[in-house]
């Protein structure tokens, strides 16, 4: 489904130049949630933002559904991003258009009629459980009703891929698990493939089916979350493992 | 109180008026454009190009430093290649737009460069094309703020008028000056100045209303 292959970005500031990726290699099968961990400045949100080019690489390349998006000129690139759905931290909805509004976004970019649209947002709202917001603002939501929003425009134009940059960082604990649960959902119903990166341990326990560890720009472990968890080969992995499990020793007794 | 005042006002008020709304037309029609422009050709934006992004600046620096008084005296053969005189409101509304235009896309830049860039990122994302994200995104969104600066660019042209008025144009500027200063008219002088109080405060009311009225939604907490 997904294939990089030799990815390289470097970003060079009057400081000197600093190193995001160095040689990502990556297979992510269709269907697949796929967990992308690392710490801050990893370089995962710039690893996911190459995936629709909102961040240009060096060198490799990336193949997602046969297309090798490296290689799109700018018009196909935007086709191409019409069927690459992405959610955000800070959900980026636009706060002049009501959430049925918002839905409907991609879908005039993608030049559907009126009625086609109507009825296609009505459908989406109704997956993400949100139909009785359809005439509320942004400003009325709460955080997970935002991210929910952000979620069902990205699932509007029928995409193959759901890209999530950090979408539960800014959510509290219990929203964070509702959401997750349905991005779980939307990858049994629809077989979506999904490719989420994140800084938090338990965001991956609860719904990927295989992860990728990210440190300083590489690759350093990568497979099944049984292998993984198991048996962790990197210094990376073992740190998160240890943090997550002593934060839930903690936890036990708040 | 003369009785020719009430009709010289009346007079003297639609001149205004009329130089107003067309400059303030003309301005938007050549100000919006160059503001959007110098947005999205700055770094990062959706159309990057620094070159173009300075030149567009370095325009509007360059327009904007006239002192208004000189850009009449320039335009003069402009004004009159396109309305055929030198004298009178419309001939006046040419300097007016030209003056007003850039201070109208510094403005109109200033509030669109308030739109947060997540959502432009957002709009990328979903394959937007620069014009889509121009008309769909960064308008939309910074709506309530345009409303204010044209609003702002409104009573700036009013005042503008006023110096037109000394050299020709027509308007309450002119009457003031003409028979308020010239002629001693002290009523001339009071009315003129009363009437462009209240037009003023008429025009920033009904901005900052309509400006209200649409950030009210996109704020309202639920």
């Amino acid at each position: 489904m997904i294939t990089i292959n030799g990815l390289n970005k470097q970003y060079h500031t009057p400081r000197g130049t600093f190193t995001a990726l160095r040689d990502v290699n990556l297979h992510i099968e269709k269907g697949d949630i796929f967990g992308i961990i690392g710490l801050s400045g990893a370089g995962k949100s710039t690893l996911i933002r190459c995936l629709n080019r909102l961040e240009e690489p060096d060198s490799g390349s990336i193949v997602i559904d046969g297309r090798e998006i490296t290689r799109l000129v700018t018009h196909e690139l935007r086709e191409a991003r019409k069927k690459i759905g992405m959610i955000f931290q800070h959900f980026n909805l636009l706060d002049s258009r009501t959430v049925q509004g918002n839905v409907a976004f991609p879908l005039e970019l993608a030049g559907y009629s009126h009625k086609a649209i109507a009825q296609r947002v009505e459908e989406i709202l109704d997956l993400v459980g949100l139909s009785d917001k359809a005439g509320s603002y942004p400003a009325q939501l709460s955080g997970g009703q935002k991210q929910r929003v952000g979620i069902a425009r990205a699932l509007a134009n029928h995409p193959e891929v759901l890209l999530s940059d950090e979408a539960t960082s800014a959510l509290d604990p219990q929203t964070t698990s509702s959401i997750l649960e349905l991005l779980a959902d939307i990858n049994r119903k629809l077989g979506l493939t999904i490719v989420l990166i994140t800084h938090e341990m338990s965001v991956i326990k609860q719904i990927c089916s295989k992860v990728a560890v990210l440190d300083r720009g590489e690759i350093v472990e990568c497979g099944s979350m049984q292998q993984v968890f198991s048996a962790p080969s990197s210094a990376t992995m073992k740190l998160f493992l240890e943090h997550s499990a002593l934060l839930q020793g903690y936890g036990a007794g708040i | 109180m003369h009785e020719d005042l009430i009709p010289m006002l009346l007079t003297g008020f639609g001149e205004t008026l009329y130089m107003v709304v067309l400059s303030t037309v003309a301005a938007i029609v050549l100000g919006l454009p160059l503001g959007v422009l110098v947005v999205i050709t700055s770094t990062g934006h959706v159309l990057e190009s620094p070159r173009l992004n300075r030149i567009l600046g370095a325009v509007i620096n360059i327009t904007r430093s006239f002192p208004f008084i000189i850009m009449i005296v320039l335009l003069l053969p402009l004004s009159r290649f396109l309305v055929g005189t030198t004298l009178g409101a419309t001939a006046a509304s040419v300097p007016l737009s030209i003056a007003a235009a850039p201070f109208l896309a510094r403005i109109i830049e200033n509030s669109l460069k308030e739109v947060d860039r997540g959502k432009v990122e957002a709009a990328l994302a979903m394959g937007a094309t620069p014009l889509q994200i121009v008309r769909k995104v960064l308008i939309p969104e910074a709506l309530s703020s345009l409303v204010l600066g044209v609003t702002l660019a409104v009573i700036t042209i009013t005042g503008f008028t006023a110096t037109a008025g000394a050299i020709g144009a027509g308007g309450l500027g002119s009457l003031a000056i003409r028979y308020g200063y010239m002629r001693y008219r002290e009523d001339v002088m009071f009315a003129t100045v009363l009437i462009l109080v209240i037009f003023v405060q008429g025009v920033q009311w009904g901005g900052d209303r309509l400006a209200r009225r649409i950030n009210r939604n996109q704020h309202r907490l639920g």
